[in-house]
């Protein structure tokens, strides 16, 4: 079993690498650098502190992003799943704002925050806020009302109930709102360095676009995807543990 | 074995509460429930004016149509509901929208907690209380032990058949040693097989924790064999049409449905509930 998917995976990265260098193929080396001379470049960029201090920033501006969504999302979800009508008021907005290209919004963004970091952070947890919210409240609402009754019986405080019953009940639903949203954090993060920043990642991408540095806009195209997709994998492990173990049981 | 020790505490409370009078343990007094109409819905009158007195570690089944009430019944001797009009005492004491101490209910639906492990689903209402961590441990692995459980302690719900998932919700409940259990339909979605055997494992620990059990069911058989006394309700407003006493022996098993008499009783009960399940059917 385990040894089919290691099978999987190499077979879907050789697929990958051998797509990449028929494209390059393709459309020429100005345009798509090949795989190989990609990697070359990438580990002379992993070298160089210039890479890590853009990569820093990015970091930096990724981590307050997620805090806040992340946070602000659960909170929300969790006070409008708590109370239904609210919460029946709440979910179509809170769709129609998630279905709302942030982007319209980002001159917005940049008058109230200015250029620097809180304006990437803003328009990062703006980014990831909806997901973990609609999740959170979609997970609350679905749990299973025998167990509040339970929980009801066997006397517990609201507060006890929400952390020992309610969290860990609507926990699988969540960590797939906290998937969707880290990825959508990712994402609108690195557009608010594209668009308006002096360091980070997203600044460095749209230099090299500027230069026509190929190489380095794969480079960091390429990093940016192994860090996304490392992260999502480990994220989707656990989601995919969590629904398991619950499954039964619904 | 410190899973009994519950009964002579109980006896304590009761003695000190009722002076040798023979107080009940439970005592409805005029418990009436309406649902107020809502949007479209009329009012309804789900409980009929309703006294129940329930001796001190007596087995009290109740049964009727769908729908007449008895589960509003129960909720309300349980703390979660509250009667529109009289009043529940429970040891003397008035039970008013909150579950007391000392009362356990264990639901038709399977409320294990999938997120825990049977040995943590077991422990779950132990730790809102003090209990040092040893304590609570012999106090779960005596109950595990009783209930059969002990092998799956470290399983999660999933990974067991429903008959289980149900043993882990009773043991979950009886590990805080309530001295009155409720249990709406506990068995209801198990095969007939299982019923039976869990109907024995019931009455195993109804005589070995001295508790008052009040019980819905929706099986006559389960009833006849499991109750000192049968509560049959009549259809919405609920209200008992007649108290069936057995006259079983307190350490009966499920062979007593091979007994004359045990099929005397469910037929005396089907003649009261025939008529009653049709008004119930007519009135869907």
């Amino acid at each position: 079993m385990m040894k089919h998917r290691a099978i999987d995976y190499v077979l879907l990265v050789v697929g990958l690498l051998v797509v990449w260098q028929i494209c390059h193929e393709l459309v020429g080396e100005y345009a798509l650098t090949s795989p190989l001379a990609t990697f070359a470049y990438a580990a002379k960029e992993l070298g160089d502190a210039h890479f890590w201090n853009n990569a820093g920033a990015s970091a930096l501006a990724l981590l307050y992003a997620l805090i806040i969504a992340m946070v602000g999302g659960l909170a929300i979800g969790l006070a409008l799943g708590l109370n239904r009508l609210a919460g029946d008021v709440a979910d179509p907005m809170l769709i129609t704002l998630f279905s709302v290209p942030k982007v319209t919004l980002y001159p917005v963004i940049l008058l109230v925050f200015g250029l620097g970091l809180s304006a990437k952070v803003a328009f990062g947890a703006l980014h990831g806020i909806f997901p973990v919210a609609i999740f959170t409240l979609n997970g609350i609402r679905k749990i299973n009302p025998i167990y509040v009754k339970a929980s009801r019986s066997l006397n517990l405080s609201r507060s006890r109930t929400i952390f020992t019953v309610l969290l860990p009940a609507a926990l699988p639903e969540i960590v797939s709102g906290l998937r969707v949203g880290f990825a959508a954090t990712i994402l609108g993060t690195l557009i608010g360095e594209m668009f308006a920043a002096t360091e980070g990642l997203g600044f460095m991408l749209i230099k090299a676009i500027d230069e026509n540095n190929v190489e380095l806009l794969m480079s960091l195209t390429l990093f940016l995807f192994l860090v996304a997709a490392t992260a999502n994998g480990i994220l989707l492990a656990i989601d995919h543990r969590l629904h398991r173990r619950s499954a039964a049981a619904a | 074995m410190n899973v009994l020790s519950q009964t002579s505490a109980a006896e304590h409370s009761l003695e000190e509460g009722a002076r040798g009078a023979k107080a009940p343990h439970v005592h409805l007094k005029g418990v009436t429930r309406i649902y107020p109409a809502v949007a479209n819905n009329p009012e309804v009158h789900a409980l009929a004016s309703t006294d129940l007195d329930l001796p001190q570690g007596s087995f009290f089944s109740l049964i009727g149509p769908s729908g007449c009430g008895k589960s509003t019944l129960l909720d309300i001797v349980a703390g979660l509901a509250s009667p529109t009009e009289g009043t529940v005492m429970f040891e003397g004491k008035r039970i008013e929208g909150r579950p007391p101490e000392g009362v356990g209910v264990v639901f038709q639906e399977d409320s294990s907690f999938p997120w825990l492990t049977v040995w943590n689903n077991v422990a779950f209402g132990l730790r809102r209380k003090r209990i040092d961590k040893a304590e609570m441990a012999k106090r779960v692995d005596a109950i595990l032990a009783f209930t059969g459980l002990s092998d799956f302690a470290q399983a999660y719900p999933a990974q067991l058949s429903g008959g289980m998932r149900q043993r882990v919700c009773i043991a979950r409940t009886l590990v805080l040693q309530p001295r009155l259990i409720l249990l709406d339909e506990p068995f209801g979605a198990l095969d007939q097989q299982t019923r039976l055997l869990m109907g024995d494992e019931l009455l195993r620990i109804w005589r070995e924790t001295g508790a008052t059990i009040m019980m819905i069911t929706h099986s006559l058989d389960e009833a006849a064999m499991l109750a000192d006394h049968v509560g049959v309700m009549s259809a919405r407003p609920g209200k008992f049409i007649e108290i069936i006493e057995t006259g079983w022996p307190r350490d009966r098993t499920s062979e007593i449905v091979s007994e004359a008499r045990f099929g005397s009783i469910t037929a005396h009960m089907w003649s009261l509930l025939r008529e009653e399940s049709q008004k119930a059917m007519k009135a869907r």
